[in-house]
């Protein structure tokens, strides 16, 4: 390589962190802006805090999935099963509860049937050698299956109030499900920037055989991810559940696509190694204004589904574009 | 083909290089790696262009810019990699992309079949059409692969890459049947390979190129085996290596009678405190994958591994790594580097657990890890910059960075000076010093022979997954080398 290329080569990376990374960040951000500016000029009920706060509360399920799923992205792989994860982990904590279990075990069984799901799927996944699509599908199929098999289709409701303030309780005026959206965060957001691990999960998603070689035990490391995966979404679940005062085995319909679709508008991208759960945060708020605005405007409530679809596509080809740029 | 130069960023691959091809002749191209031939190759076959010189073909001038020209003039090229598709058919893979169809893209089954029969009678293979490729030996496949190149028109010219590398001696000799078929119909055949054996058997003449360079062109009655030997070899030694010779220590590592199927057999030897062992041989001789088994990376079918003294038995990289070993990998971009990460992540990635109190990195403790040898190795950037930023020689060194920040004694070098520019290179060589006089051992695999001469105490040799010789370092020149590692006995 001769002398000018290499000075090339340093100055763009000089430049590059503050022309292109960020952008991708801010991009995000700034289109969530544009959003909520677009919908406050439109209808001025929009800007209010108790709108607002209505807005995260709706997006705080699917925000907490997102976590589990940006985890997942960021090692280089994806996790179909999440929704119907949801809806496993829900059934178990409504049929302990109502089977006159106390709180805090009904939790920790729904808790530990998500996570222990989970871990199936990155056993198979890391020891199993298989691809994750096809492992997560099939958990996908099995846990919903599972969940109608167990109710028999029927949903399970009416629990007791010390639970459902799990999702009706406030702190102050800010209502407990986004409370719980903001610690999980933070605590997800503390361990993938500051733990080994967190630290093995960008590794592995950025170079999986070159993680190995430096000794990183990355069979073990796959299989916890797919375990955070699953106990966010049992978390979720617990959410889902004292929120509808009901586990229904058919809660958490296409939750995989809201959640993989929150982590891509959010800029991880799908080849891993690459974003973070800010960006995350940011993409399920703008799918949550996506989904709340159309009821405030007053269109069709079909008309969501079509918006997020595209926002996803664009998203994801803002990526590769910039990608290509960069190569270049 | 006369005076071919092309020039890549930084290096002249290729510097007035002749060939000349007659009708119905078998030419051996010979070479060391890198001295060009593949490079000389890609221009006939209009895959790259060359930058000065001239083509004629049958005494007219022929500009050949595209890979289409090339197949216009009836140039085929047959890579190492065969390039087939083992799920479809025989006759399929022969028309591949010129599958004779009726309207509106329906194969025309009994066309396509005829026409494949047809072509292989011609060429007098005895396959049938139908069976899937997926059904064939390695030797049948070449055939498969040869009978495409001849299957769009006349073809005049037919190089052929390390036909025989992974055939058997009987495919070896189908093969060698067909290429006189082949040359008798007039066919010219460039046919490139390592195994002198080869040379003599179908060659009529032979060009032999080094560094970029016409060496000579003879016809093969004029040449003898050793002479062949050393004009690959002979070179001027201009390069410089600061090469420090310090006393041999204890001894670090032994390996006894170490095997693994298909790629290594019975392999022994031992490695000091303060030496430099240089590895040999040519490409697919075992030399990675050896690096590979001593790293942990992949699993010994048979022997032993000793470290200190102590037979070790590694589950994986990070045993090895325990035990004192690092590996600077071959490919640094797919082995060594993550590279959207930063030069101290990627530095501390062996460190975590060192590093993490209860799996917590403490606040900037990677960048304090890494400044130092940031520093020492004289990487040019920050620790906090990302790795795929940086120039080939700077990605070097912060992948030796990963083990100089641990404890690790023994090092294994797999080219550690490919695509790094000069003054980088001569920077690794000072290192590889620094660490023997601080008691590691290295073992450097390379396909540079000065390299190797210049800093090795101990040369092996390896030949087809065995060692061929051991040779001193002082003793060493590269006729000695290159013979052994052409299998010869030395």
């Amino acid at each position: 390589m001769t002398v000018g290329v290499r000075h090339r080569v340093i100055l763009t990376g000089r430049l590059t962190p503050l022309l292109l990374l960020p952008a991708r960040q801010f991009g995000t951000l700034i289109g969530l802006v544009a959003l909520c500016a677009v919908l406050w000029i439109l209808t001025p009920h929009f800007l209010t805090v108790s709108n607002l706060l209505n807005v995260a509360e709706q997006t705080s399920i699917n925000a907490i999935v997102a976590v589990g799923m940006t985890f997942v992205i960021l090692s280089g792989g994806i996790d179909l099963s999440v929704g119907s994860l949801v809806a496993l982990a829900g059934v178990v904590l409504g049929t302990g509860l109502q089977s006159g279990q106390p709180l805090p075990l009904a939790l920790a069984l729904a808790l530990a049937a998500g996570l222990a799901c989970g871990l199936g799927n990155g056993a198979l996944i890391s020891w199993g050698g298989l691809p994750p699509f096809i492992v997560t599908l099939g958990t996908m199929s099995i846990a919903r299956g599972a969940a109608l098999l167990f109710t028999e289709g029927r949903p399970i409701s009416g629990f007791d109030e010390s639970f459902r303030v799990l999702a009706t309780g406030r702190a102050g005026f800010v209502p407990a499900p986004v409370v719980a959206m903001a610690v999980v965060y933070a605590a997800a957001h503390f361990v993938l920037s500051r733990t080994t691990f967190g630290r093995y999960v960008y590794a592995i998603g950025g170079n999986e055989e070159a993680t190995r070689l430096s000794g990183v035990p990355v069979r073990f490391h796959k299989t916890i991810i797919y375990g955070v995966s699953g106990l966010m979404s049992a978390t979720a679940a617990v959410i889902l559940t004292a929120r509808l005062n009901s586990a229904q085995p058919i809660a958490g319909m296409m939750y995989e696509l809201d959640a993989i679709a929150a982590t891509v508008i959010g800029g991880t991208s799908l080849m891993g190694g690459d974003g973070n759960l800010g960006g995350t945060l940011v993409g399920a708020l703008i799918l949550g204004v996506l989904r709340t605005g159309p009821n405030l405007l007053g269109v069709s409530s079909f008309l969501p589904q079509i918006v997020i679809g595209g926002v996803s596509i664009v998203a994801v080809l803002l990526d590769t574009v910039l990608k290509r740029k960069n190569r270049t | 083909m006369r005076g071919i130069r092309k020039e890549f960023p930084g290096v002249v691959a290729l510097d007035g290089v002749d060939l000349e091809l007659h009708a119905g002749e078998v030419h051996m191209l010979l070479g060391e790696n890198g001295a060009g031939k593949s490079t000389l190759m890609k221009i006939l076959s209009g895959a790259y262009r060359k930058d000065a010189g001239a083509i004629r073909i049958n005494g007219q001038p022929a500009e050949i810019s595209s890979p289409r020209d090339a197949l216009a003039r009836g140039i085929r090229v047959i890579y190492q990699e065969l390039n087939l598709v083992p799920q479809l058919s025989v006759a399929e893979n022969i028309f591949l992309g010129a599958t004779p169809a009726r309207w509106a893209g329906v194969i025309d089954w009994r066309t396509l079949h005829d026409r494949a029969s047809a072509l292989l009678r011609n060429l007098g293979m005895t396959l049938d059409p139908r069976t899937p490729v997926s059904r064939l030996g390695l030797a049948q496949r070449q055939m498969v692969e040869i009978a495409r190149a001849l299957s769009a028109g006349d073809a005049t010219i037919l190089v052929m890459d390390e036909p025989t590398s992974s055939l058997t001696s009987r495919e070896v000799a189908q093969l060698f049947a067909l290429i006189e078929r082949l040359a008798a119909r007039g066919v010219a055949i460039v046919y490139i390979t390592h195994r002198l054996d080869e040379v003599f058997r179908i060659g009529r003449r032979i060009t032999v190129m080094r560094d970029g360079r016409h060496v000579t062109m003879r016809p093969i009655e004029e040449v003898t085996v050793p002479e062949l030997v050393r004009l690959m070899a002979n070179r001027d030694l201009t390069e410089h290596f600061p090469k420090v010779r310090i006393p041999r220590g204890p001894e670090l590592l032994r390996v006894e009678r170490v095997s693994r199927l298909g790629a290594l057999s019975d392999i022994s030897f031992s490695l000091h405190a303060g030496e430099v062992l240089g590895i040999a041989g040519l490409l697919g001789a075992g030399r990675t994958e050896l690096a590979r088994v001593l790293a942990g990376a992949d699993a010994v079918d048979e022997g032993r591994v000793l470290v200190d003294g102590g037979e070790v038995r590694f589950r994986g990289p990070a045993d090895a790594i325990a035990r004192g070993i690092g590996l600077l990998p071959e490919d640094r971009k797919a082995q060594g580097l993550v590279a959207g990460l930063t030069v101290a992540r990627n530095i501390a990635l062996p460190h975590g657990r060192q590093l993490a109190r209860l799996g917590v990195l403490p606040r900037r403790c990677e960048v304090a890890l890494a400044k130092p040898i940031v520093d020492e190795l004289r990487v040019k950037a920050t620790p906090t910059q990302a790795v795929r930023l940086l120039s080939g020689g700077n990605q070097q060194k912060v992948v030796l960075g990963k083990w100089l920040a641990g404890d690790v004694r023994i090092f294994i070098f797999d080219e550690p000076t490919r695509g790094v520019d000069v003054g980088a290179k001569v920077e690794i060589y000072h290192l590889m010093n620094r660490l023997t006089a601080r008691g590691a051992g290295i073992i450097m695999i390379s396909s540079e022979l000065p390299e190797l001469l210049g800093m090795s105490d101990r040369i092996l040799v390896m030949h087809r997954g065995r060692i061929q010789a051991e040779i001193d370092g002082r003793d060493a020149t590269e006729e000695r080398v290159l013979s052994a590692a052409l299998g010869l006995a030395s």
